[in-house]
């Protein structure tokens, strides 16, 4: 039979899938700050969890395959907060360049972000 | 020698106090995606939208929520028959009493007896009671649980290591955005004489999930 259009990619429930993974990680630092950006903006109400879905969603498939899931995150975050109008693509990416100048590794490039 | 270390020595460093290995980009070169997070949260600080206190409170109360936070809920409804009651009937105002903050989310609360068995599972994202059980693990997010543990919940459970009986019904209860589950596991036998801080510790995460029972003391 073939795979059941109607369902959009998301929609997994009773869809054809493989054995059950059971490792786990204990999340990183920059993980557990993308998740508290999101509760934190969209708890002061620029966005809402409909909006972080739309962004997951539409990023699609492939996304869901190859990015682990606050990478997926941090860009439907990011999204939102554009669409919020909180800051300018060109603000984001003038600092990011900043960012990546200051060093190599993760710890080196947050800086005195606390 | 004073320890024997295998072949896992070389892995030791690479685990957290926990026990589970850190993401592998953890102390690697600095991602895209890690660049972007923080540069938003430089930006959204600068234009006073959030405060870099209140990121590292909300970091840190994500870091105090376990699963002995739900444990205490499960091991009070063991032991209180009337907050059972209360937790089965409005499991958000309930857990209120316990001092846990249910926030904007329904909590409905599903136990399982012998004739009924509850697993939950979120099949269209990863909606979870984080609340109560802290982040959820990998696999309640991957393809492989989401698809299959609602077409076939006997087979996935076996593969968790529980095998029930046909005389069970096993009932899967798919979350959405609005709302949470918690599975309150049956009480073991032989647990009679246990206090609540005891009993709590025989409440696993995936108890309450539903992949798992209440263990034996």
């Amino acid at each position: 039979m073939e795979t059941d259009k109607i369902h959009r990619w998301h929609d997994m429930g009773g869809q054809p899938a493989g054995e059950i993974k059971r490792e786990e990680h204990d999340f990183a630092l920059w993980e557990k700050r993308v998740d508290a950006l999101q509760v934190l903006t969209s708890g002061k109400g620029y966005f809402t969890v409909d909006g972080l879905r739309r962004v997951l969603e539409d990023m699609g498939e492939e996304a869901f395959e190859t990015m682990s899931y606050y990478e997926r995150w941090v860009q439907s975050v990011n999204q939102n907060l554009l669409e919020a109008g909180v800051y300018t693509i060109a603000e984001l990416a003038e600092r990011m360049e900043q960012v990546q100048a200051r060093g190599e590794t993760y710890g080196e490039c947050a800086g005195s972000g606390e | 020698m004073p320890h024997d270390h295998h072949d896992h020595s070389h892995d030791t460093d690479g685990l957290s106090p926990s026990g589970h290995p850190y993401r592998p980009d953890q102390d690697h070169k600095l991602t895209r995606w890690q660049a972007m997070e923080i540069a938003m949260r430089e930006l959204l600080v600068e234009k006073g939208i959030v405060t870099a206190a209140e990121i590292t409170e909300t970091v840190e109360q994500m870091d105090r929520r376990s699963p002995a936070d739900g444990a205490k809920v499960v091991a009070r409804a063991w032991v209180d028959p009337s907050f059972k009651a209360r937790l089965l009937e409005n499991g958000t105002e309930a857990i209120r009493e316990l001092g846990i903050e249910p926030g904007v989310l329904k909590l409905i609360a599903v136990e399982n007896t012998a004739r009924t068995h509850n697993v939950v599972v979120c099949t269209l994202c990863s909606c979870y009671p984080r609340n109560l059980l802290g982040l959820p693990p990998d696999w309640y997010k991957q393809r492989a649980y989401r698809s299959r543990v609602v077409k076939t919940p006997r087979k996935v459970l076996a593969e968790f290591g529980l095998e029930l009986p046909e005389s069970t019904q096993v009932r899967v209860h798919d979350s959405t955005a609005d709302m949470r589950y918690l599975v309150v596991p049956a009480r073991p036998e032989g647990t009679e004489g246990l206090d609540e801080a005891a009993l709590a510790e025989l409440v696993s995460r995936d108890a309450m999930i539903g992949v798992a029972t209440a263990r034996h003391p």
